[in-house]
């Protein structure tokens, strides 16, 4: 039978989109499954890692001449087909990974075994980096009409919450109490994001328990508490960001929606986001679409249609500038819930505070923010990304929504984050890898029992020691000073599918030079002929003076004359295997092919002269380092 | 004919113009014979200043006495002027009309533009035939006259590129065998391999299946001992034997046994002009969903045409290129898809057609000289009521083609896209001579050189290039293989997003981007002169130059 960190040979690696195909050899360890092409020089061979937490499916297809075919589908988009010689090789293989992927326990998980050589002060500063308080401070909180409460410091009152939470300073204990007892899942509202200019707060929390007509004296005491913090508005939006419908719905299961009559100035909206079992049905209908061959513009312009994913992107980001214009514009606070207040929520409340503060559109904020509103408030990643063998009803792409949405954003304000999609991208693919403490688990009370603190690395710390990979070289601190708030355009047409996100291993979409990648370059080069000017400056100086009194020879520290500095070369995260180990320099690939892209089939009676199915580099070829 | 007659009311006050984006403008509207201009005497506003020939289409709205008039521009602008009185609205609006139809070339601005700027190299002359044709002369071609008083093929120039075994009497003969007289001539030569593309007009072969000895003759000449060609019919199969019935039709492999047929659907123009139609208004809907607009954007079929002709182009330079096979290609008249397919591949293959003169160059050859008809294909755009006969956005469609390529390898080309908005501004309105005309005969009767400025004079000045330089290219001497799957082909908002979205922001990333570049050059030489500086210290000459 098969065993962990066995081979198998002879196996061929078929391109997704073409008729192109590799051989080599896979080896499958206890992490990862690894194919190392054979037959070219070490160096230039082709390797694909593929950690076991990222593949979602496994599936063996009927046997074919050659052999017997695997395909295996990952989440973050990579999908690869395997064919293997041997059908009880293949058989093997397809057994052992569907053990592997399918871990019961939390510590089967990768990232406690993984071990990136720091030590246990490394560990811990990894883990201060985002510290929550001190982001409630930066906002301005406490303050006279909002403070700390230790309510849930017991995981009591709400076992999804963090133990610190932020609530009006009028709202007692017994209020809030009574109030989350009138909360599905106990979610009461609680504080996320505080505009200090207006006074006005985006509160959050998950669907009363009003069915057709149950009331609450609390809850109704909590949001006036709200609504009085407040001293600019005499009202508050309460934004039920689920469609009518289904709102509707849930009060026969003695859940719903807040009823004006009861709540004194407060303002009702819905917003029509669909839920979870939507979304997971749009993206995989939207990954159906974009993974057939040979599509034609037709197909893909109708399919994208249909999965209806543009359509749910563009939902999230207009109520986020609702609520964004709500704060801003109008100065009101805004309470924002949908029915758990933990994926449509997060969503809308994280995206929010994006357009309203620029903080949180540099690379530490956006940490903070996903620290903030998605980890502590409890989004249940473990759930929702199927980090474990569970209901595959739970899962769903709501934080891969939440990413895309903010590539949107950047694609209209290229100057506004300072990160580039290669970060979004990054995190994208940790958030699956579970490689990382921080997004293991659905809540903070799971987190602790698992002592993931002194278990596990914290992913923040390891993707700023790469900071400059994944920084945007147009950013402008500046021009974000100017125009705090961004205000987005709605129109369809400026909402795109993200190539770069759902094709990011299919090399062959991608544009053929990366612009992003050639300005960090150009930058990169800048910062070293600085510091090179300076030095020549500094021996200039000093030589100058040497000379006027002494005669010396200076041929010891004298540079000598040398062209132009060569830009440096970067590790690119797009094209690498998305392993920290393997950031590794210089590579190079071709940058396109004829053969790679299938124009035509060029066959017939003297078109037989069959392209070779690698492409020699020198052939024709745009290359370029990446 | 007078101006002055078409011109009831030359001026009004107190007129509002509605721009997208900027900031509404009170002031006096004029016309004049070839402009429509708006100023508001006030410092800090930008004045109008609107060629008739760029206005498409225009509609006419009354509330009370207020007349509104919305300009609706072949550059896809849309501009809102609000008019006091109904009398003088209703003048100005049938003065726009009249004037922006003038049916004389001869009234067309050009004529009466003058320059403002000193002509250093005049474009007129930049691009000579002869000129261009002999970098690509081998002694396998020659340059004939044959069509010297366009005679043999009038959309053809005088000079063309044909095989030196071939002399002018075949020519002749070919001529009449082929669409339009379009015989087989030189359009690329791949020098890596020695390898060409051709390209012509459909053989007439008619239902009887006729031949022709001299066109079998001549195709065949161009290929080298023991070689093949492929002949890249730009027309559906269907469409070709379709063609028959009219005379038209294609190379039967009997008689050309050498050369493989292959057949790629590229619509003819007056389906581009619904297409272009289509899409623009579904640009413009600002009231839609998600998915109204990504149906609108299907049903417009505008990506596919953009597939069609890059997919076309690539396997035209892969035979080239790969196959290490001569290539040529015809649809019907040759003037259209023929152009788009042989341009583009220049593009792809040949790194100079990716350089700025390069590229001037090649729509001087592949486009202007080689007979596009412009003036036809470009006399209304997508607003326009009136049922096009023969305009299309063929040239367009290329452009949007090359910008496509260009976002893929946005190192590989000198020109950044502003310089292709350009050119789709100036095809279809322009104060230069360039674009005007259907082909070389007709420029030549205008006295195009003589009487009107070259849009190559302006462009090649130095102070105008520099907004049209891309600041990231880096020559690259390879074949660039661009990806053709509808995942890469975005639409292209630098023309079709233009006017419905504030360009704000992407100039400001623009700008910024290019300072990042300069910045790095002018350090660059700083510490290359540093350099240089104590090297002659070292040597001691720095003692006596440095003060």
């Amino acid at each position: 039978s098969f065993h962990l960190r066995s081979l198998v040979e002879q196996v061929k690696l078929l391109d997704r989109f073409s008729n192109r195909s590799t051989t080599g050899t896979l080896h499958l360890t206890a992490t990862h499954l690894i194919f190392v092409e054979s037959g070219t020089s070490s160096s230039s061979a082709q390797e694909v890692w593929i950690l076991h937490h990222h593949i979602s499916s496994v599936e063996k297809l009927s046997l074919t001449t050659s052999g017997c075919p695997l395909l295996i589908q990952c989440r973050n988009f990579r999908v690869v087909h395997f064919v293997v010689p041997r059908e009880r090789d293949c058989h093997d293989l397809y057994s052992s990974l569907l053990r592997l992927l399918r871990p019961v326990s939390f510590d089967e998980l990768y990232a406690f075994s993984y071990n990136p050589k720091q030590n246990d002060q490394q560990r811990e500063e990894g883990w201060q980096l985002i510290d929550l308080s001190a982001e409630f401070e930066r906002m301005g909180v406490p303050c006279d009409q909002w403070h700390w409460t230790d309510v849930n410091r017991e995981y009591k009152v709400c076992d999804s919450y963090p133990r610190d939470l932020y609530v009006p300073v009028a709202a007692s204990k017994p209020i809030i109490v009574g109030s989350s007892k009138f909360r599905s899942k106990g979610r009461f509202p609680a504080l996320t994001y505080f505009y200090q200019e207006k006074k006005a707060a985006v509160c959050r929390c998950s669907q009363p328990l009003s069915g057709f007509s149950a009331r609450c004296l609390e809850d109704e005491h909590m949001l006036q508490a709200i609504s009085k913090a407040n001293p600019n508005s005499r009202y508050i939006y309460v934004m039920d960001t689920r469609p009518k419908l289904n709102a509707l719905a849930n009060r026969a299961a003695g859940k719903g929606y807040e009823n004006e009559d009861n709540y004194s100035n407060i303002r009702f909206q819905f917003v029509g986001i669909e839920n979870i079992h939507v979304m997971r049905a749009s993206l995989q209908k939207l990954l159906e679409v974009v993974g057939a061959r040979a599509l034609s513009v037709t197909d893909y312009l109708l399919g994208l249609e249909s999965s209806g994913w543009l359509r749910h992107i563009k939902a999230i980001v207009d109520a986020a500038i609702f609520l964004s214009k709500a704060v801003t514009a109008e100065g009101a606070s805004v309470l924002v819930h949908c029915s758990d207040g933990w994926d449509r929520t997060a969503q809308v409340c994280s995206l929010g505070a994006l357009l309203m503060d620029p903080y949180y559109r540099t690379l530490k904020g956006f940490m903070v923010l996903i620290e903030k509103d998605w980890i502590s408030f409890g989004h249940k990643f473990a759930d929702r990304c199927d980090q474990l063998d569970g209901d595959p009803k739970e899962v769903s792409p709501i934080f891969t929504q939440f990413l895309d949405c903010v590539w949107q954003l950047s694609e209209q304000f290229p100057q506004a984050f300072q990160f580039s999609e290669w970060f979004l991208i990054q995190i994208h693919e940790h958030v699956h890898s579970c490689q990382f403490g921080n997004f293991l688990c659905n809540s903070q009370r799971q987190r602790e029992e698992l002592q993931l603190r002194e278990k596990t690395y914290s992913l923040w710390s390891f993707l700023l020691s790469e900071q400059h990979n994944y920084e945007n070289p147009l950013y402008s601190a500046a021009l974000a000073e100017r125009n705090p708030v961004l205000e987005p355009s709605t129109q369809p047409c400026h909402f795109k599918f993200w190539t770069n996100m759902y094709h990011q291993y299919d090399r062959t979409m991608h544009p053929r030079q990366s612009l992003l990648k050639h300005l960090l370059a150009v930058r990169e080069s800048s910062c070293a002929l600085e510091k090179t000017a300076h030095e020549l400056e500094a021996v200039g100086a000093r030589d100058l003076s040497v000379l006027l009194h002494v005669v010396v020879s200076l041929s010891s520290c004298c540079p000598q004359m040398d062209p132009p500095e060569p830009l440096p070369s970067l590790p690119c995260p797009l094209l690498g295997e998305g392993l920290p180990a393997r950031s590794d320099g210089e590579r190079t690939v071709e940058g396109s092919s004829a053969t790679e892209n299938s124009y035509a089939e060029l066959q017939g009676p003297f078109g037989a002269k069959a392209e070779p199915h690698l492409v020699s580099l020198e052939f024709g070829v745009a290359r370029m380092t990446c | 004919m007078e101006f002055a007659e078409l011109i009831k009311t030359p001026r009004v006050d107190g007129v509002v113009l509605h721009r997208p984006f900027m900031p509404t403008v009170e002031g006096t509207l004029c016309l004049t014979g070839h402009h429509l201009i708006l100023s508001s005497r006030q410092d800090n506003t930008e004045e109008l200043w609107l060629l008739h020939s760029n206005i498409d289409y225009i509609e006419k709205r009354f509330v009370g006495s207020l007349g509104t008039i919305i300009v609706k521009c072949k550059d896809l602008r849309i501009i809102q002027l609000d008019i006091p009185g109904m009398e003088e609205c209703l003048n100005i609006a049938s003065s726009i009309e009249a004037l922006s139809t003038l049916d004389s070339v001869s009234l067309m601005y050009p004529f009466f533009y003058r320059p403002m700027f000193e002509v250093v190299e005049d474009g007129w002359n930049m691009f000579l035939p002869e000129e261009i044709t002999l970098t690509l002369l081998t002694d396998e071609w020659r340059l004939s006259s044959v069509n010297k008083d366009f005679g043999v093929c009038p959309t053809y120039p005088q000079l063309v590129a044909v095989p030196k075994a071939v002399d002018d009497d075949t020519l002749r003969k070919v001529a009449t065998f082929r669409h339009g007289g379009r015989f087989p001539v030189l359009s690329y030569y791949h020098k890596k391999n020695g390898m060409v593309m051709m390209r012509a007009g459909q053989p007439l072969t008619g239902t009887n299946g006729r031949r022709c000895k001299e066109d079998e003759k001549l195709i065949n000449a161009t290929l080298r001992p023991g070689k093949r060609g492929y002949i890249i019919d730009t027309r559906a199969i269907n469409v070709a034997q379709q063609a028959k019935a009219r005379g038209g039709g294609f190379e039967q492999e009997a008689s050309y046994p050498q050369w493989r047929r292959i057949h790629k659907a590229i619509e003819r123009y007056n389906i581009l002009q619904e297409s272009l139609i289509k899409l623009v208004e579904a640009c413009n809907d600002q009231s839609q969903s998600m998915d109204r607009w990504l149906s609108k954007l299907e049903a417009s079929n505008w990506q596919t045409h953009v597939k069609e002709i890059v997919t076309t182009a690539c396997l035209a330079a892969q035979c080239i290129d790969r196959e290490g096979a001569s290539v040529l290609v015809h649809g019907t008249e040759g003037t259209d898809s023929t152009l788009q397919v042989t341009s583009l591949a220049q593009i792809i293959l040949d790194p100079c057609c990716r350089t700025m003169r390069g590229f001037q160059s090649l729509v001087e050859r592949e486009w202007l000289q080689a007979g596009h008809p412009f003036q036809q294909r470009c006399a209304q755009s997508a607003y326009s009521n009136s049922k096009a006969r023969l305009e299309a956005p063929v040239f367009l469609l290329f452009l949007d083609c090359v910008w496509q390529v260009l976002r893929q390898f946005p190192c590989s080309f000198q020109f950044n896209e502003h310089f292709l908005v350009l050119l789709f501004e100036h095809a279809y309105a322009s104060q230069f001579g360039t674009f005007l005309g259907n082909n070389a005969a007709e420029r030549l009767k205008l006295k195009l050189p003589q009487k009107t400025v070259s849009l190559w004079s302006w462009v090649n000045r130095p102070q105008e290039m520099e907004r049209f330089l891309n600041p990231l290219y880096e020559p690259n001497n390879l074949v660039i293989w661009p990806s053709v799957a509808p995942q890469s082909l975005l639409l292209w908002e630098g023309v079709f997003l233009r006017w419905n979205r504030s360009s704000k922001c992407l100039d400001e990333a623009y700008d910024e981007m290019v300072h990042i570049i300069e910045y790095n050059k002018e350090l660059q030489s700083k510490v290359n002169a540093l350099r240089r500086q104590l090297a002659q210290l070292e040597t001691g000459d720095g003692l006596l130059e440095t003060p």
